[in-house]
C-alpha cells in the first residue's frame, strides 16, 4: 500500500486533473448535489440539443476524490449520448457502487468500473450520491 | 505507563486504533456491568410502584442524579434532570425556557463554535419569538477575546449559549467572562458542556451557569442518558417540556397539577438503567483521576500535534498550542478531501472522523468546508498517535501527488 495510490490511479488521475470540471454558460440542466455529511455540493450543468442528445456537459464544486472522479468519467461517457442511454449508465454506475451490477454492465461503464471497488467501502456507498450519513 | 485499555472489554478485544473519543467514548466494564446489573436485579418501573423491586429502582435512580449533582457540585438534586442527550437537553431549555421568556426585540446570543445542537434550537427560538440572533464571533485560533464578549451582549440580550469546549477546535472558552457578562444584563447563560465534562472538573457554583448540558455517552457512561442542570429558582418557573406519566401530581378532566422538580422535566418512563451506568461512569473517572488523564491527554496531544505539524501540507485548525486543544485535533491537508483523509486513516486501522462535525457555521467562518478530526482520550497510547502520525504522513502520496 505504501508506495502505491491509495486509490486506482485512473481515479486519483481524474480527481487530480479533471477533464470536465469547469463552468458551462446556458446550460438546459443545472443540478445540485449536497452531500449532508460532509456539506459538498457538486453542481452538474449539461447541455441538450433538440434530439435528446447530450452535446456538453462540466461540474463544479468541492468533493471527495471519489466523488469528482465519478462525476469526471461518468461526463465523458454521457456527452455525446442520448437523455434515455445516460439515464442508463447511470443507474447501471448506482447499482455497480452497491454491489448489484452485473459484469457485462460493469464492463459497458468503461473506466468508471474502477469505481466499483467503492461498493466495499459501504460508509462510502452511503455517503456518496443519494446518501445519507449525518454529521 | 499502566495499561488504561484493560478496563474497556471493546479496547482489549479488538485491535482498532480509536481516535473518535470526542464522539463517543469507549465504555469501562463497570458501565456495562451497571447498566446490565440493573436488569438484572433490579427491573421495575421506578417512581411507580410501592413494591420493594420498585423501590429498590426508584433508588438507583435517585441515587444516580445525586452522585451527578455532586459531581458537578450542584447546590440540590432538584437541580438535576435526567434526559437522553446534551440534545435534548439544550432543546428542552429552548422549548420550555426560552419560548416562555424571550419575546420580540430581545437578542440571544449564541458562539459561532456550537455545535448545531447548541444553535438550531436558538435559531427556533429567534423564528418562533421574533427575537434577534447575534453570534459572538471567535479568532482562527479559537480565542474569544473580551471587546467581542462586550460588544455583543447588552442590555438587549436575554440568553447566551456557549460551549465550555468546542468539539472542533478543543479549545475552553472563556465562559466566566461570558457568564459575568451575560448576568451583568439580566441574561442566562446555557453551557453546552458535551465536550468538557469527559475531561475537566466541572463546578456549575462556582460558574454560576444558569444551564448547562452534557451526555453520558461521551464521558464513558451509555448511550442515552444525558443531563441538564439548572438552577432551582429558574427551572420552577419552567413550563414542562414533555407532559405525560411520571410528571404529574394530580390530573383532572381539565387538566392537572405538574409534579416537583426534577420530575416535572421527566416524562415517562426514565432510562434508569443508563442512569445506573451513568454513575458507575463518575465512580470510575474518580477512581482513575481527572488530573491522571488530563496529563495522559496533554502528553498524547502535544505529541500529535508536534508529529502532525511537521508533516507537509498539513495545518490543524486553532490554537497552536497543545494544551488548548483538550485532546481534540482537527485538520486539514492540502488538496485532499477529508473524506479522502478518513479513507486512508482508516485503511490503517485508525478510527477518526471526517465532515464538518456538526459545526458548519463555525467551519464556514473559518474558512474550510470539511475536516478530519482525530480526538483523543487517556487509554489511547504513543504507538496508536504515532500511527496516525505515519499514516497521515503518506496520505497525499497516497491520493497521487508528489509529496
Ligand atoms: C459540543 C457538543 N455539543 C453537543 C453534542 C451533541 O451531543 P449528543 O449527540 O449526545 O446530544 C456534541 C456531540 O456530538 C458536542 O460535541
Amino acid at each position: 500500500m505504501e508506495n502505491r495510490s491509495f486509490y486506482n490511479e485512473i481515479l486519483t488521475e481524474h480527481n487530480m486533473r479533471p477533464d470536465y470540471k469547469h463552468d458551462i454558460e446556458n446550460p438546459d440542466y443545472e443540478l445540485e448535489g449536497v452531500n449532508p455529511s460532509c456539506g459538498d455540493d457538486i453542481i452538474l450543468k449539461l447541455k441538450v440539443d433538440d434530439n435528446g442528445i447530450i452535446t456538453d456537459g462540466a461540474f463544479t464544486g468541492d468533493g471527495c476524490a471519489i466523488s469528482q472522479a465519478s462525476a469526471d468519467i461518468m461526463l465523458g461517457i454521457i456527452i455525446g449520448k442520448s437523455k434515455d442511454e445516460a439515464l442508463k449508465y447511470g443507474d447501471i454506475f448506482f447499482r455497480m457502487i452497491k454491489g448489484e451490477a452485473t459484469e457485462d454492465e460493469i464492463d459497458s461503464l468503461e473506466e468508471a468500473s474502477v469505481l466499483r471497488d467503492i461498493s466495499h467501502m459501504p460508509a462510502r456507498v452511503k455517503a456518496h450520491p443519494g446518501g445519507d450519513v449525518r454529521g | 505507563m499502566p495499561d488504561y485499555k484493560k478496563d474497556f472489554p471493546l479496547l482489549v478485544k479488538e485491535p482498532t486504533i480509536y481516535l473518535d473519543n470526542a464522539a463517543t467514548s469507549q465504555k469501562p466494564e463497570c458501565v456495562l456491568e451497571a447498566e446490565k446489573g440493573f436488569y438484572v436485579n433490579h427491573n421495575a418501573n421506578p417512581l411507580r410502584g410501592f413494591y420493594p423491586l420498585s423501590m429498590e429502582a426508584t433508588d438507583i435512580y435517585e441515587n444516580a442524579r445525586k452522585k451527578v449533582q455532586q459531581f458537578i457540585n450542584a447546590k440540590s438534586e432538584r437541580e438535576i434532570i435526567f434526559t437522553r442527550n446534551t440534545t435534548e437537553s439544550i432543546n428542552l431549555v429552548a422549548y420550555s425556557y426560552g419560548l416562555s421568556n424571550i419575546k420580540k426585540g430581545d437578542e440571544i446570543v449564541v458562539s459561532i463554535m456550537e455545535h448545531h445542537s447548541n444553535m438550531l434550537p436558538w435559531q427556533m427560538v429567534a423564528r418562533n419569538t421574533g427575537a434577534e440572533l447575534k453570534y459572538l464571533e471567535c479568532e482562527a485560533d479559537g480565542s474569544v477575546s473580551e471587546e467581542t464578549i462586550e460588544k455583543v451582549i447588552t442590555d438587549k440580550t436575554k440568553l447566551v449559549a456557549c460551549g465550555h469546549v468546542s468539539n472542533v477546535l478543543g479549545r475552553v472558552n472563556p465562559i466566566d467572562k461570558i457568564i459575568k457578562r451575560a448576568h451583568d444584563y439580566g441574561a442566562v447563560v446555557v453551557i453546552d458542556a458535551a465536550q468538557s465534562a469527559p475531561h475537566m472538573g466541572i463546578d456549575v457554583s462556582a460558574m454560576d451557569a444558569d444551564f448547562l448540558a452534557f451526555s453520558g455517552h461521551k464521558m464513558f457512561g451509555p448511550m442515552g442518558i444525558g443531563v441538564l442542570y439548572g438552577k432551582e429558582k429558574l427551572l420552577n418557573a419552567m413550563p414542562p417540556f414533555l407532559t405525560g406519566g411520571e410528571m404529574i401530581e394530580s390530573v383532572t378532566r381539565e387538566g392537572a397539577k405538574y409534579a416537583e422538580l426534577p420530575h416535572k422535566f421527566e416524562a415517562g418512563t426514565v432510562n434508569a438503567a443508563g442512569a445506573a451506568g451513568l454513575a458507575a461512569a463518575i465512580d470510575f473517572i474518580e477512581k482513575i483521576g481527572f488530573d491522571v488523564m488530563e496529563e495522559r491527554e496533554a502528553a498524547l496531544t502535544a505529541m500529535a500535534m508536534e508529529g502532525l505539524k511537521a508533516i507537509p501540507h498539513v495545518k490543524i485548525l486553532g490554537s497552536e498550542n497543545p494544551s488548548e486543544h483538550t485532546g481534540i485535533i482537527t485538520f486539514v491537508i492540502d488538496d485532499v478531501h477529508p473524506h479522502d483523509v478518513s479513507a486512508i486513516l482508516e485503511a490503517d486501522g485508525i478510527d477518526v472522523r471526517a465532515g464538518h462535525h456538526c459545526a458548519q457555521p463555525l467551519l464556514a467562518h473559518l474558512g474550510v468546508r470539511s475536516a478530519t478530526r482525530a480526538s483523543i482520550m487517556y487509554y489511547n497510547t504513543e504507538e496508536e498517535i504515532k500511527a496516525l502520525i505515519d499514516s497521515a504522513a503518506t496520505v497525499r502520496k497516497r491520493m497521487g501527488y508528489g509529496e
